[in-house]
């Protein structure tokens, strides 16, 4: 049992943040709902219980994984990049204006609207991998502020230049029909880029873990001075980390687009970036475990959502809930005491059997 | 004369400077003194954010002007110490978990907000109090000058004389001096007996002071009620201002103030011709043109320093 | 006069294992610049951390002026009136050089404010007392290494520092700015002041010392009066020991020059030149081995010979290509490999498994990758678990994290990857430092087989032991210079070397 808790004592680590983070969430309902059953349930079960929350919970789980793989990529080559917000708003602006403005047909149309929006968000990545690269300039500030220039960039192009008049509010045009995905569930809204975005979470995987790049990048994260001493190119692989993060971030956004709205309507930044940064660090940067903290917290905001509309309690309730959860997940002391108490025990018991039995 | 140039050379003009700088000038003097002891916040956008809304609350709920001071600094400071807790005793990275008290703030305002006014937009159902204005005697007889100067809210004047007191506090305290010392070299501080985490601790406190003036404002002062994450970023704005000022008072004031220029200037030029996204990302844009060239220098000095007797 | 610290019967074992201080007992006597020398690793450092309440010791007793004292921490060694000047020096480079003398001891008014006037005062008054011309409200970012090592002084002397040691001061300046300390040293002396002087160069503790301690291996040979003894003396004890190994076999078919450095020079960030015209040629079939003191230029040679750091001036061949300008891979590709001398600094990545820090140098190439696109695990753990055996490197499988190696294991994994990269030349620096005696065993014989084989190696180490057993051929390196060069070994023992090493000796070119 203590040898089993030392070699997953980090998931552990994980599932009692989480567990303690669910106990507070129950305890608050208790306190303040006076329908504590019909919330709990709300919010627990909320997202199984019809046909369209399902498909909500998958739909919303979908631009978050992007996002987390986004956020890893630079995450594991050792960048504080957590410009996925910034690249997958501009992205998708661009993508957007890409989709409006030319016709062809749909097996061409979609690569091609989701490549424009890729290589937008790819610039979005170069900057700061760039600038940290060659002088050492703080990657995560000028993600952070990266962030607001695309994002009142991103307006401007749509308020501008791609306003549909017609509606009553700040939206593109409509894409034509031959850049739409599919929704492909019937009284879902589940479309074909939650496909993608597990596909990108495997390709990433397998990008990370198998190929000589993501070695490359794991290995600069590591250790910096040993990848350089091995012979890597530590300057390519800054930049590269980043604009592959902003690359798929950007693709996250435009399939948002492309399978939910079918035009661009989001008037505030969506905030999928900050979300990219909790699923991340809840998997702890690998891509197959992003896939299911990316459900977890799309379950819980799906939950959280049903819970506003049924009951007493406002859906915020699972923002803070997920903060506390990412606290205790980073803070490295926690529970590092009750492991080192095993460690010992672990040690000792080493130790009385080694010696010779007389 | 043009009517653009005509309505930015007005008394109301600057007037409107100053006004929106001062939440700014807040914030960016509490992530300054963060990064002064080497301990960067990045949580200045949560801590108005809660600051804010708790202020609103307590003056509705209390009917007191003082309490709602004293509470919305309160969490403020509050909230400097979680960041502190977690990052200096256990270990967690200070940037994740900033970012995470961001989310807490901005979850928990309008948790509560729902709680107590059954509305997730705004507070504007509940009658909560502003800080008072104040008009100087004097000058504000004084044409032009008076209209600029006089007539402020009390927390603007604050704001102004906080960066003195951040000056005084920096330069002129031991508590400042040892500040500066463990931001630059922690072990020089400790080898003379200065307690590191102590000293971070502080910073942070103060950092959380100092942005829950700025919440503060922002939701008694600028606006008179609370609206759901009303900092729409002014932390991390904050950051920028700080950075470009080089983290030092006079600078931070300037940083704070070009930021409030922009956005005045994106403010009044609303219904002319120029695109006023461009103006709002004006200063987002500069930030990260003058970071860019402040490393560039950073590390050609570094180079020439070692090549310099090569010749 | 009296002692004004005595030392009894001090042991130091660290939590490793290590015994750093082997009931060592110094006296030292009151106003006296008093020298301790020694070796790398002799516990020198470790001795003075115990002075300055940085290490606890395990056992023994320390008496400050007469009375026993028993220091906790630096704050304590501080009050009680003793002062260390770290070799790193302690000093806020933003701050002005008055704040960084007053920091922790701030006079203040009303409890919270700076006395800026008493702090001026303060400071004029010691730095004029103790005679150091020091621009109190400069920026300590902008004054020399020199200048600021006096700051540093004149903040111990600030805190009322009665003894004050300086770790390796010396290693750091010019001969001019050597000088300048030496006479402050002199007039703290006559302020009643005692020093400790910790160094490496025997000419500038003959110069300077009253009494000089020669420690080695954790023990204090002796401590004498320094016109008892000359530079040469010194040197014997300090390296003296009884030899306790065995040569390798000389090497038997040396072939032309594989590797060659001409006029190599370095200037580091400091504008000090630590490295300063080397020459020197690696033969294909011979060990060359580097002989000196921690310090001395070593770790920016083997830096720069592998392509982590530039030269300022000189040119690196191999064979006939230059390849000065080289970066680390290509350098690599040019079948060079390199053992680290910080194997967890720059040896692996503590948080991966075996087989990635066995790759780091051969993921692209073919079988281990396919056209540098894809990694065949496969293949990796095989080549991997074979080198696991050939290399005796005890691990459940090529799996296992670094992190859960032992030292000399770890090591291991490194000497597997660097000799298994089919090189033509190694560049060895510090092979064995800190691993245990079968591991340094196993690694001088693969060494001495790579050698056999007509690989050219360039072995760096601070253990002479080490360099004497391998080396075919021997340089000595003092202060970034090439000070003697022997190229017949067979006869030569630490004591030939020893006044090299410290600076006593320099042979004519």
């Amino acid at each position: 049992m203590e040898k089993f808790i030392l070699k997953y004592f980090n998931l552990i680590r994980v599932a009692i943040a989480i567990l303690i983070g669910i106990i507070i969430s129950v305890c608050i309902i208790y306190i303040i709902s006076k329908e504590p059953g019909i919330s709990l349930k709300s919010l627990f079960l909320g997202p199984l219980l019809s046909k369209s929350r399902f498909g909500n919970f998958i739909e919303t789980a979908s631009p978050i994984i992007f996002c987390g793989l986004a956020i890893a990529i630079p995450f594991q080559a050792g960048q504080f990049n957590i410009g996925a917000e910034g690249a997958l708003f501009i992205g998708a602006v661009v993508g957007t204006a890409f989709g409006v403005s030319t016709s062809m047909p749909a097996f061409l149309h979609i690569p091609l609207v989701l490549l424009v929006a890729g290589l937008t968000g790819a610039f979005w990545g170069f900057i700061p991998g760039f600038l940290k690269a060659k002088w050492n300039t703080s990657e995560l500030v000028i993600s952070l502020m990266l962030n607001y220039v695309a994002y009142f960039i991103g307006l401007y192009l749509i308020n501008f230049h791609f306003r549909d008049k017609a509606a009553g509010y700040l939206v593109s045009y409509k894409l034509p029909e031959t850049a739409w995905l599919v929704q492909f569930i019937p009284g879902t809204r589940i479309h074909v880029g939650v496909i993608i975005s597990l596909g990108f979470a495997v390709l990433v995987y397998y990008f990370l873990y198998h190929t000589t790049l993501g070695y490359e990048i794991r290995t600069s994260g590591f250790n910096i001075n040993f990848a350089r001493f091995g012979g890597i190119n530590v300057f390519k692989v800054i930049i590269i980390a980043q604009v592959i993060g902003g690359f798929i971030a950007a693709i996250g956004g435009m399939t948002e687009v492309m399978g939910v709205h079918r035009r661009f309507n989001w008037q505030l930044s969506p905030g999928y970036g900050w979300d990219g940064v909790v699923v991340a660090i809840i998997g702890r940067n690998n891509p197959l475990l992003i896939i299911l903290s990316s459900l977890f917290l799309a379950y819980l905001r799906v939950g959280g959502r049903i819970l506003n509309l049924l009951s007493d309690i406002p859906s915020e309730m699972i923002t803070v809930i997920q903060s506390i959860i990412i606290l205790l997940i980073t803070a490295e002391a926690f529970l590092a005491n009750w492991k080192y108490k095993i460690t010992v025990r672990e040690a000792k018991a080493k130790e009385v059997g080694n010696e010779p039995s007389t | 004369m043009n009517p653009l140039l005509k309505s930015i050379l007005s008394p109301q003009f600057v007037f409107a400077i100053i006004r929106v700088t001062t939440p700014l000038l807040f914030a960016a003097i509490g992530v300054a003194i963060s990064v002064l002891s080497g301990s960067i916040n990045i949580g200045l956008e949560g801590i108005m954010l809660i600051s804010a809304f708790f202020g609103v609350i307590i003056s509705a709920f209390t009917g007191s002007l003082v309490l709602a001071l004293i509470g919305g600094i309160l969490v403020g400071i509050g909230m400097g110490a979680l960041l502190g807790y977690f990052h200096l005793k256990l270990k967690a990275d200070i940037i994740i978990a900033a970012i995470a008290l961001n989310m807490f703030a901005s979850g928990i305002t309008i948790f509560f907000l729902y709680i107590f006014t059954h509305d997730k937009g705004t507070s504007s159902s509940v009658k909560s109090l502003i800080f008072p204005s104040l008009q100087i005697p004097i000058i504000k007889e004084i044409p032009i000058l008076g209209e600029i100067i006089s007539g402020h809210n009390v927390l603007t004047y604050f704001a102004l004389v906080s960066v003195a007191l951040f000056y005084y506090l920096i330069y002129k305290t031991s508590l400042g001096l040892r500040i500066r010392a463990v931001g630059q070299n922690p072990d020089a501080a400790e080898s003379v007996g200065v307690n590191i985490n102590k000293i971070k601790l502080y910073s942070l406190l103060l950092s959380g002071f100092f942005g829950s003036l700025g919440g503060l404002y922002l939701s008694m002062g600028y606006v008179s009620w609370f609206s759901r994450d009303m900092t729409a970023g002014r932390g991390f704005i904050a950051i920028a201002a700080a950075a470009l000022g080089g983290n030092f008072p006079l600078g931070t004031f300037l940083g704070a103030l070009f930021f409030g220029i922009v956005n005045a200037i994106a403010i009044y030029i609303a219904p002319l011709e120029i695109p006023s996204e461009f103006i709002h990302s004006l200063p987002y844009f500069v930030t990260v043109v003058a970071l860019a060239v402040y490393s560039i220098r950073l590390s050609r000095r570094k180079k020439i320093l070692s090549k310099k007797e090569e010749i | 006069m009296g002692n004004i610290l005595s030392l009894k019967n001090i042991v130091k074992i660290y939590p490793n294992g290590v015994m750093a201080n082997k009931e060592v007992s110094v006296d030292i006597e009151e106003n006296t610049i008093h020298a301790i020398v020694g070796e790398n690793g002799a516990g020198k450092s470790t001795l003075m951390k115990i002075i300055f309440g940085e290490e606890a010791p395990q056992e023994g007793e320390i008496y400050y002026k007469g009375k026993k004292v028993n220091i906790k921490n630096s704050l304590d060694a501080i009050k009680m009136g003793i002062g260390m000047v770290h070799q790193q020096l302690m000093l806020a480079p933003d701050l002005t050089v008055a704040e960084n003398l007053i920091l922790g001891i701030e006079p203040l008014r009303y409890g919270v404010f700076l006395d800026l006037k008493k702090i001026t005062k303060l400071t004029e008054e010691s730095s004029k007392k103790f005679g150091f011309k020091i621009p109190l409200n400069k920026k300590t970012r902008d004054l020399s290494i020199g200048i600021r090592q006096r700051v540093e002084i004149l903040k111990v002397l600030m805190r009322n520092a009665e003894l004050i040691i300086l770790d390796e001061p010396t290693s750091v300046l010019t001969p001019q700015e050597t000088e300048v300390l030496f006479k402050s040293l002199k007039d703290l002396k006559h302020h009643g002041k005692t020093i400790i002087f910790i160094s490496h160069k025997l000419k500038e503790v003959k110069l300077i010392a009253d009494k000089v301690t020669v420690m080695r291996d954790g023990k204090v040979i002796s401590t004498n009066d320094v016109n008892q003894l000359d530079e040469h003396m010194i040197a014997h004890m300090m390296v003296g020991r009884k030899i306790n190994f065995k040569r390798i076999p000389g090497a038997k078919k040396v072939g032309d020059p594989l590797f060659t450095v001409k006029n190599l020079s370095y200037l580091n960030e400091e504008n000090i030149y630590v490295l300063k015209n080397i020459n020197f040629e690696v033969k294909a079939g011979e060990i060359l081995g580097v002989a000196g003191v921690d310090g001395n230029g070593q770790t920016e040679l083997v830096e720069i010979l592998t392509g982590l750091r530039e030269a300022t001036s000189g040119q690196i061949f191999i064979r006939e290509e230059d390849v000065s300008r080289f970066s680390p891979r290509e350098i690599r590709e040019e079948k060079v490999a390199h053992i680290p001398e910080d194997r967890m600094k720059n040896g692996v990545a503590e948080h991966t498994t075996i087989e990635e820090n066995i790759i780091v140098d051969r993921y692209y190439q073919d079988h281990f990758s396919n056209k540098n696109l894809f990694l065949d695990w496969k293949y990796i753990s095989k080549s991997s678990e074979e080198l696991i055996k050939k290399f005796k490197i005890l691990t459940p499988s090529s799996k296992a994290a670094i992190l859960s190696l032992s030292g000399g294991n770890i090591q291991k994994v490194v000497v597997a990857r660097e000799l298994s990269s089919n090189p033509r030349i190694i560049i060895a620096a510090q092979p064995t430092r800190g691993i245990d005696v079968g591991s340094e065993e196993l690694i001088h014989n693969l060494l001495k087989d790579a050698r056999d084989n007509g690989i050219a190696i360039f072995l760096v180490s601070a253990d002479l032991d080490e360099v004497l057993k391998l080396s075919t051929r021997i340089i000595v390196i003092y202060n970034g210079e090439i000070v003697a060069r022997f190229d017949d070994v067979n006869d030569i023992t630490q004591r030939d070397l020893g006044p090299y090493m410290l600076g006593v000796k320099k042979k004519g070119e």
